[in-house]
């Protein structure tokens, strides 16, 4: 068995969910090819050739590679696709929108969101929003799957020895072009790679009060989250959004604040090692999945838990 | 401009999810059944499109046996022109009709109608697999605009914004081609009572899946589904003091 991992990266690093991924692979086989499709990507592959258990990076150079357009990236994948037996990448939106298209072009029924490998053609995947966990067989040739990033550790970036080999880019198309991005720029930790994370939920009541949440997450190097109220109330972008349609995340420390924990946003923070929870109304089900509860206004103790905090 | 707009029965957002003591799916008997709401956006968008007098008729689609003729006519009522069943009686939840052969349907349809636009959920709440539209703009070979929050019409192309992880971007697709939708792409109406009443009468053709040369054949076993472990509650701790005392000495997280 043999396994492609599709790199996620910025053209010059590579994204911590692809190491999360790699991992998902190592329990698949060990032999383990990275493939980097990308636009003057060489700094993005040599840091790939250190990762632990990497065979192989395919450095695929190209400048309509810029952007991740799925239409020029899928030809790029297929030209190698046949080689392998399980073809992997994050389930992150990169990845949730690339994969399929491959899978449709191999003729393989994809397994999406993956948090744990069985044997080669067994997963688990978790369904209904998180409230249930399938254990589904694959009958296909090639296994097409999406990881979850925070039900595999990551594998170490360095102390690997990979070799690097060009492959020539494929035919490109312009049915679908780049316009713009407009991309959230902090200096926090990024929220799914957080060790700690602190979300802000329709409590805080106007977009001016999340500086409540941001205040706090400066202290202690927390990445900033929300629930879904609160992006669509236009408090904050929804890059920040936590829950079943937005990013899983699974930090140490989850820090829930004025957040009442529908099934949706509890979809996508459960898994986090310890989670508090700080709601005026006791009820609030967020309580029913927090280690620690403090029923209280948010805005009485916010600036008193900044204050004495570390 | 005809837009096909392909909806998927599922079990009700608000319903809360007890998989079978057997473990062998989810218990759907006697559970309210509701149009997934990522397909009810989608509906929403293209009969605002139909209404800005961009589309000239909204086509919606889905597969399934007999009950899914009522989230057909949810969508009848919301504003499309005519609906298409396609019949089948697999199962259209866990182990059932998949993705893949979803998109290999909608191909036949696409060729039957030539829409130009496809417009449909990212995923729906079941089985959360996020694969269907980009499976069938693969297979068509048509450009995909996935996790839409906003798509405006220029001719004969699409500017959409999309949500992806670290913010916003906007790609222009040439049409036809597959938009799939996020949460925030619109709200989607309620359907008035003369509105539902006038989708009785709108039509509803059967097609069976042989008639459109497809089979539901599940690729993917489902060996079992089990309930993810149960999260205790903890404790409520009554100050501030006692909250970074327990998160100190006791979780030792800060």
């Amino acid at each position: 068995m043999t396994v492609l991992v599709i790199a996620e990266h910025t053209h010059t690093e590579i994204k911590p969910s692809t190491l999360n991924t790699i991992s998902a692979a190592q329990k698949i086989s060990s032999d383990i090819d990275l493939l980097v499709i990308g636009n003057d990507c060489g700094a993005a592959c040599a840091e790939a050739q250190k990762i632990s258990g990497v065979r192989k990076v395919i450095k695929c150079d190209h400048a309509e590679y810029a952007h991740n357009i799925a239409e020029n990236l899928t030809p790029a994948v297929l030209k190698i696709a046949r080689d392998y037996t399980h073809i992997l990448a994050p389930a992150t939106t990169f990845g949730k929108n690339l994969m399929p298209r491959v899978a449709a072009l191999l003729d393989t029924q994809q397994i999406s969101d993956i948090i744990s490998v069985e044997d080669e053609k067994t997963f688990k995947r978790p369904v209904y929003a998180g409230n249930a966990i399938a254990t589904v067989e694959s009958s296909d040739d090639i296994k097409v799957i999406t990881v979850r990033s925070t039900a595999f550790d990551k594998v170490p970036a360095e102390g690997g020895n990979a070799s690097c080999e060009d492959l020539d880019a494929a035919e490109t198309s312009d049915m679908s072009r780049f316009v713009k991005q407009e991309l959230s720029v902090s200096d926090r930790p990024e929220l799914t790679a957080a060790n700690i994370v602190i979300s802000g939920g329709r409590g805080l009541g106007s977009a001016e009060n999340f500086h409540i949440i941001e205040t706090l997450a400066d202290k202690i190097g927390a990445a900033v989250g929300a629930s879904r109220a609160a992006v669509d109330a236009g408090y904050v972008p929804n890059d920040y959004q936590v829950g079943q349609t937005g990013k899983v995340v699974a930090p140490d420390l989850y820090i829930a604040v004025g957040i009442s924990g529908a099934i949706q946003h509890l979809a996508g923070m459960k898994d986090s090692k310890v989670i508090v929870a700080i709601n005026k109304d006791a009820e609030a089900p967020i309580f029913t999945v927090a280690d620690y509860g403090l029923v209280a206004d948010l805005f009485d103790v916010m600036p008193e838990l900044t204050d004495k905090i570390a | 401009m005809k837009i096909l707009v392909p909806v998927k029965r599922a079990i009700d957002y608000n319903v809360k999810v007890r998989v079978k003591s057997d473990e062998s799916g989810v218990d759907l008997a006697n559970v309210k059944m509701s149009i997934n709401p990522f397909d009810e956006i989608a509906v929403e968008e293209a009969v605002r499109l139909k209404e800005k007098g961009i589309a000239s008729e909204v086509i919606a689609v889905s597969i399934g046996p007999a009950p899914v003729q009522e989230t057909l006519r949810t969508a009848l009522a919301m504003g499309a022109d005519r609906a298409i069943r396609v019949q089948t009686d697999v199962p259209t939840d866990l182990g059932g009709v998949e993705p893949l052969a979803v998109a290999k349907c909608l191909k036949a349809l696409c060729e039957k109608e030539n829409p130009s636009l496809v417009i449909m959920g990212k995923q729906s709440i079941d089985d959360d697999s996020n694969q269907t539209g980009q499976m069938l703009a693969a297979l068509m070979g048509w450009p995909q605009a996935t996790f839409a929050s906003e798509v405006s019409l220029n001719g004969d192309s699409a500017e959409v914004t999309r949500e992806v992880d670290g913010g916003l971007e906007t790609l222009a697709v040439k049409l036809p081609a597959v938009v799939t939708t996020d949460l925030r792409l619109n709200e989607p109406r309620y359907a008035s009572l003369p509105n539902i009443m006038k989708a009785k009468k709108k039509p509803l053709d059967d097609i069976s899946a042989e008639e459109l040369g497809v089979e539901f054949k599940p690729r993917l076993k489902v060996l079992k589904v089990t309930t993810p472990p149960v999260r205790q509650a903890g404790i409520k701790v009554d100050s501030v003091d006692a909250l970074i005392d327990k998160l100190k000495n006791e979780a030792k997280v800060i």
